[in-house]
């Protein structure tokens, strides 16, 4: 770890950024001992206030970002439900947020990228300059090369606050209608389900639509998160159960007591509510968590949403904070996970079975013609990958093979996944 | 303000350079290596610094303390305060197996700092005032087992901060002691976490407030008052039985 990228990844075989990741994406493959972490290489290289281009180093946290150019009316115009995130973790896994339906992932707003490839040269590069190496970079999980810099277009704000409605749904079909309906309207929309909720309540949820809020609409002042708790050690692994999540949600479903609620909220708490909470996963006691996201295609038809939903419900799946978010058209990045559908994660903790349930969550996927999001994944089988991505994978192997034949670059994920050498 | 940062292209002082840099003020940033100063001269540029400057300075050398104030304050045309966080460090067990080491961390961190902060007294005294903030550190707070070397050059500067604080605060020179926890930083790296280790972005952040505030004294994050209020009155047999 270090602030200098371009000496410490001459060597290595994969780069990691604050390690967010639920997976296996970025530990190191079999018989490596180390990986590069990037966040120490945080500078900020230029910015330019006239067009809102920013080049930073790739460990730049977004919660950086967000503090320094906030209150100057910019900002990332893609954010992931956390911002403990590095610019090229954000690339590596081709983020998309609440508004992939206007602004699609992360990878639409990356005007260049500064990386050492296999062979050892750093690269400049772009669209036009590597149009493979760039498109399998997104969403590549760091397998096509090291992210030294990123180039990236911020969005001009209205303010730095965001306006949202919050709307009570109490059933399912209710809930994905509305989130559809306020596609068009609104550039950022989610719904949260409660996953615990079974039978004729299932898909009881709150529907959650938000824009930047126009400046007469805004509060003075510049938001700031407030007060963040911690949790300070390990919790027992049996803290986060059924009761407890019930009654967490339950909490989160009434904390509006009125079904309709609009106003500014500021946008720490709006994109990365868990956030809030310090070191929120050690909750889950030292046996951890995983989580599981896929995206069911808007052609298998909103039916198969609720069946998928009901097969998690089914099995208890116990989580937190799951939201489904209605993904736009797919991006350009080759292994990129978002596609038009409706996306469902759901957080996992890890104990005896955990296996099976993946197996089975993963053969609803593979029939409905969906596929999983990379980045939430550390135990799908790589038959059942091989099969969602039968498309797309070879295309990316092929870039792979020119840029990286001996296949120096690679991480226990890649192990898993692709069948990458130890 | 107008501040100028010994220490700044690393860790924690990179950190308080930058909350500075972000709320506008204008700095100077103090060290050996240019390149590095240069690099993170940029940084906070873009991040908001009014302007920003680069000035050679090396703790080791006292020669060069006097040139590099002057030129700091050149630029500045006042200065409103100067950050040190420069040192050396060694784990225990590094300390003890080589002298050499040894000699210049006690050297660095206790004599040299402060021979620093005499320079820095005297011309802010002659302009009328100023802020002097100085990281020192928890390990100075008590003898501990696994710090002793480096807590004793820390124990020394506390105590050095302390008194100048008490003496001339009424003559307009506000001194500011730093006691961070254990940070994760490059200095720490491979090191054993203990409880409540921080990140630098939160220890500046602490710096910051103090720095506004004027404290005389301040523990980053808040949390190490109340550990060194407990460490500090532990019995000598609890001491010598637990393993920090």
């Amino acid at each position: 770890m270090g602030t200098d990228l371009e000496s410490l990844t001459r060597q290595a075989t994969l780069s990691r950024g604050l390690g967010r990741s639920y997976g296996d994406a970025s530990l190191p493959a079999q018989g490596v001992a180390e990986v590069v972490g990037t966040r120490l290489a945080d500078r900020m290289l230029a910015f330019d206030e006239q067009t809102g281009v920013l080049r930073a180093q790739a460990g730049l946290s977004l919660h950086d970002l967000a503090r320094t150019f906030l209150p100057r009316g910019w900002f990332s115009p893609v954010s992931p439900g956390t911002w403990y995130v590095t610019l090229g973790g954000m690339v590596a896994s081709d983020i998309h947020g609440k508004n992939h339906h206007v602004a699609g992932t992360i990878g639409r707003h990356v005007r260049a990228l500064r990386m050492r490839v296999a062979s050892g040269e750093v690269l400049e590069v772009t669209r036009s300059s590597h149009p493979d190496l760039f498109a399998a970079t997104l969403g590549g999980m760091g397998l096509t090369g090291h992210i030294l810099e990123v180039e990236l277009q911020l969005q001009k704000l209205s303010s730095p606050w965001i306006w949202r409605e919050s709307i009570q749904c109490p059933s399912f079909d209710e809930l994905l209608e509305g989130v559809a309906q306020s596609a068009e309207a609104w550039p950022q929309t989610v719904a949260w389900i409660d996953t615990l909720a079974t039978g004729k309540h299932l898909g009881k949820g709150v529907l959650m639509r938000g824009r930047w809020a126009r400046p007469e609409e805004a509060p003075a002042r510049q938001p700031r998160r407030g007060l963040q708790p911690t949790v300070p050690f390990l919790a027992p692994s049996w803290a986060i159960n059924d009761l407890t999540v019930r009654a967490i949600n339950f909490a989160y479903y009434h904390k509006q007591i009125v079904p309709f609620v609009e106003g500014p909220v500021t946008p720490h708490s709006w994109f990365t509510p868990l956030d809030s909470i310090k070191h929120w996963s050690r909750a889950y006691g030292r046996r951890g968590f995983t989580q599981h996201q896929a995206v069911i295609p808007r052609e298998a038809g909103l039916g198969k949403v609720r069946e998928y939903c009901e097969l998690i419900a089914k099995r208890g799946g116990t989580g937190l904070l799951c939201v489904l978010k209605d993904c736009g058209p797919e991006g350009e990045g080759l292994l990129s996970f978002p596609k038009p559908g409706i996306s469902v994660p759901i957080d996992l903790p890890v104990k005896p079975g955990l296996q099976d349930f993946i197996d089975e969550l993963n053969r609803f996927v593979l029939d409905v013609g969906g596929r999983i999001y990379l980045t939430k994944d550390g135990f799908t089988r790589r038959e059942h990958f091989e099969a969602m991505e039968a498309d797309r994978l070879p295309r990316f192997r092929e870039v792979r093979r020119t840029w990286d034949p001996d296949l120096k670059l690679r991480s226990a994920m890649s192990q898993r996944l692709l069948g990458d050498p130890g | 303000m107008r501040v100028a940062v010994l220490g700044a292209t690393r860790g924690m002082g990179r950190e308080v350079a930058r909350r500075l840099a972000t709320r506008g003020d204008s700095l100077v940033l103090l060290g050996r290596t240019p390149a590095a100063l240069d690099e993170l001269a940029t940084d906070l540029q873009v991040r908001g610094a009014r302007k920003v400057s680069t000035v050679p300075l090396d703790l080791a050398d006292p020669t060069s303390f006097a040139p590099a104030l002057d030129a700091a304050k050149a630029f500045l045309t006042r200065i409103d305060a100067v950050v040190i966080t420069a040192g050396a460090f060694g784990t225990q067990e590094q300390l003890e197996d080589d002298v050499e080491l040894c000699h210049r961390v006690l050297d660095l961190d206790f004599t040299k700092t402060i021979l620093l902060c005499e320079e820095v007294r005297k011309r802010l005294l002659a302009d009328g005032g100023g802020q002097l903030v100085v990281f020192s550190s928890v390990a100075g707070d008590r003898g501990r087992k696994t710090v002793g070397l480096y807590g004793a050059t820390k124990a020394g500067l506390s105590h050095y901060l302390d008194a100048l604080d008490h003496r001339y605060r009424s003559a307009g020179l506000v001194t500011t002691c730093v006691k961070p926890g254990f940070v994760r930083t490059e200095m720490t790296a491979g090191l054993k976490e203990p409880p409540f280790a921080a990140d630098p972005d939160e220890v500046a952040e602490v710096v910051v407030a103090a720095i506004d505030r004027q404290s005389p004294q301040v523990y980053a994050p808040g949390i190490w008052r109340l550990v060194m209020l407990v460490i500090r009155h532990l019995p000598r047999f609890v001491m010598r039985r637990v393993g920090f």
